[in-house]
């Protein structure tokens, strides 16, 4: 991570203050429906582009901090105590989660938390006792925030974007203490990491736990802005989605992810015009990036330093190598 | 041979001692029965032909497999049956054969990272200042190694011989007392194996950039071996068939029949 990253970043928060202002009410509610997958997707990226950990579930996460807030707020609980309860459940369910994925590594682990997130799904739809199962639960209300109505869809986007500006400063932060060294370690190396004094256990349950409590704030404000949940956002499909999402940004990018869900949200509405053809156009996009930008879109910028690298350092031995002949030829 | 930088390593307590280390896999016995000790400041070879043991009796002194039976001590207390991670914060450093740099890490980063997790809780390195208050450090080996030019460069970017450098660099960055080499100078460039040799000898001695480490090292480059390390066990078949200066190792008949050839 870089300062140029940190002044992106600021720059993109004053776009965002401001484009509401251009936008109408279902522009605004499609902006706020993408910081929440902002949100949710930097988490996974955590889990996945830093920490390296093959991760399906993490839709489940998103479900179970939406049926978090929505549960206790019927029961007549505020949406904070809604909201802490969330990250807290989500933190805990991490760690389960992560447990796996100290004995199974790849696709393995990949399959471990796909079975997961399928569980998880079940007990949405079935146990219609606690979550409406398929009928799910409505009017979810909205939070108020110091006894101001955070009701309006523009105060709701607001609301929203200062809680992904916090939960990206404190990425930033984690991102940037020793954590971030341990977990990019982890991720390219766990055994060197090891016989360095690098506990792979300890991060990997943490890599878990943590990108879980972002899906599960995404969750939690996802519930609210849509005001009423049902299972189906939480499949194993919208857990690939958000995979997708990571790796189509760039895994290991810290803005990777404003980018990926940038694909995955904001771009199936403008391929509207192509109707029915939409996710025959989606799909050739993303494939055709996959072949070209394994890396993601973030790579773009490395992948031009390096070529201009690689030129400049061809130059060098091809001018090194023709003034040797010169040498060469005058002795 | 004469080495100037061998002090007196006879007394005082061992840093690695190891006691009748046994290591079957199922039929076939890998190490039977090897006891020896290696003294604070030591460098100490391990050589033998393939198959001889030498891999099994790394792996158990680096808590990577356990041994059947046999004791292993670090300064004084038995960590027979320590892991990686507990032996590394107890003291150990290690290379390994094939090159384990982190790839998409800065060459300065892969050293801090190296030491980072030794200060500190885990708790409190999450408010640590990036480079752990390594970066000096780091720099310090960056410099004695040679690779100031290539410090901000991605180590997966470097060349075999630089990187090698820096497994070797980070094996240092958190002043073990013990640092188990696993053939240094395999696939090195023979230009660069003095390089090696000289380097490991600094630190070997050098205390600005540590203690006094203790190395024991696996090599089949025999001019290394024998011009780096104060002692030598030879290993055959499982067994130590012996243990001496390179002078002594040189003049072993039986060593000679067995493995040094004439």
């Amino acid at each position: 991570m870089k300062k140029t990253t940190l002044i992106f970043i600021a720059a993109c928060a004053v776009l965002m203050l401001a484009a509401p202002q251009f936008l109408k009410n279902y522009g605004i509610y499609l902006l706020t429906y993408w910081l929440i997958f902002i949100i949710a997707t930097m988490g996974l990226n955590l889990t996945v582009g830093y920490a390296g950990q093959k991760s399906l579930g993490h839709a489940a996460f998103f479900g179970i901090g939406a049926y978090t807030v929505a549960i206790l707020m019927k029961a007549g609980l505020s949406f904070w105590l809604g909201l802490s309860a969330a990250a807290l459940i989500c933190f805990v369910v991490g760690i389960i989660l992560g447990f796996p994925a100290l004995r199974v590594q790849t696709i393995y682990l990949a399959f471990a938390t796909l079975g997961f997130n399928t569980a998880v799904w079940l007990v949405m739809r079935n146990e219609e006792w606690l979550t409406g199962g398929t009928f799910g639960i409505n009017n979810i209300a909205r939070p108020s925030l110091l006894g101001l109505s955070l009701d309006g869809n523009l105060a709701y986007y607001y609301f929203t974007l200062a809680v992904t500006l916090l939960m990206v400063a404190l990425l930033w932060g984690l991102l940037r203490s020793p954590w971030g060294k341990a977990f990019t370690a982890l991720r390219d190396n766990p055994i060197r990491a090891e016989s360095l004094g690098v506990d792979i256990q300890r991060y990997t349950l943490l890599s878990f736990a943590i990108g879980a409590v972002y899906a599960g704030v995404a969750g939690a404000l996802f519930a609210s802005l849509v005001q009423f949940i049902e299972p189906a956002p939480f499949t194993v499909g919208a857990s690939i989605m958000m995979y997708l999402m990571v790796v189509v940004g760039g895994p290991g990018y810290f803005l990777g992810p404003v980018l990926g869900a940038a694909v995955g949200v904001v771009l199936p509405e403008w391929l509207r015009f192509a109707q029915a053809w939409y996710l025959f156009v989606f799909g050739s996009a993303v494939v055709l990036l996959m072949i070209w930008l394994p890396d993601g879109l973030l790579s773009i910028p490395d992948r031009i330093k390096a070529k201009k690298q690689a030129r400049i350092e061809s130059a060098a031995r091809s001018a090194s190598a023709q003034a040797a002949t010169k040498n060469g030829a005058s002795a | 041979m004469n080495h100037p930088h061998h002090h007196d390593r006879s007394a005082g307590q061992p840093v690695l001692k190891v006691s009748n280390l046994k290591k079957s896999y199922g039929a076939i016995q890998a190490v039977g029965g090897v006891s020896f000790s290696v003294m604070p400041g030591e460098i100490f070879g391990v050589i033998g032909p393939n198959g001889s043991g030498k891999t099994t009796l790394f792996n158990s002194m680096l808590g990577q497999i356990t041994p059947d039976t046999g004791k292993i001590e670090l300064n004084g207390e038995d960590v027979t049956q320590c892991g990686p991670l507990e032996l590394n914060r107890r003291g150990v450093g290690r290379t390994f054969q094939t090159l384990q740099v982190f790839g998409k890490m800065s060459v300065r980063d892969n050293l801090i990272v190296a030491a980072q997790e030794h200060a500190g809780s885990m708790f409190s390195r999450m408010f640590a200042p990036t480079d752990s208050g390594l970066g000096a450090k780091a720099d310090a080996l960056i410099d004695q190694f040679h690779i100031r030019h290539v410090a901000h460069k991605k180590a997966g970017e470097l060349s075999y011989g630089q990187q090698k450098l820096v497994d070797i660099a980070m094996a240092f960055m958190s002043e073990p007392d013990l640092v188990l080499l696993d053939e240094p100078c395999a696939g090195v460039n023979p230009s660069l194996v003095g390089g090696i040799s000289t380097l490991l000898k600094q630190l070997n001695q050098n205390p600005k950039i540590g203690k006094h480490s203790s190395f024991v090292v696996i090599e089949h480059n025999m001019d290394f071996v024998m011009d780096l390390c104060h002692r030598i066990m030879v290993m055959v078949e499982g067994q130590v068939m012996a243990i001496g200066t390179p002078d002594e190792i040189r003049s072993n008949k039986q060593v000679l029949d067995a493995y040094l050839g004439s």
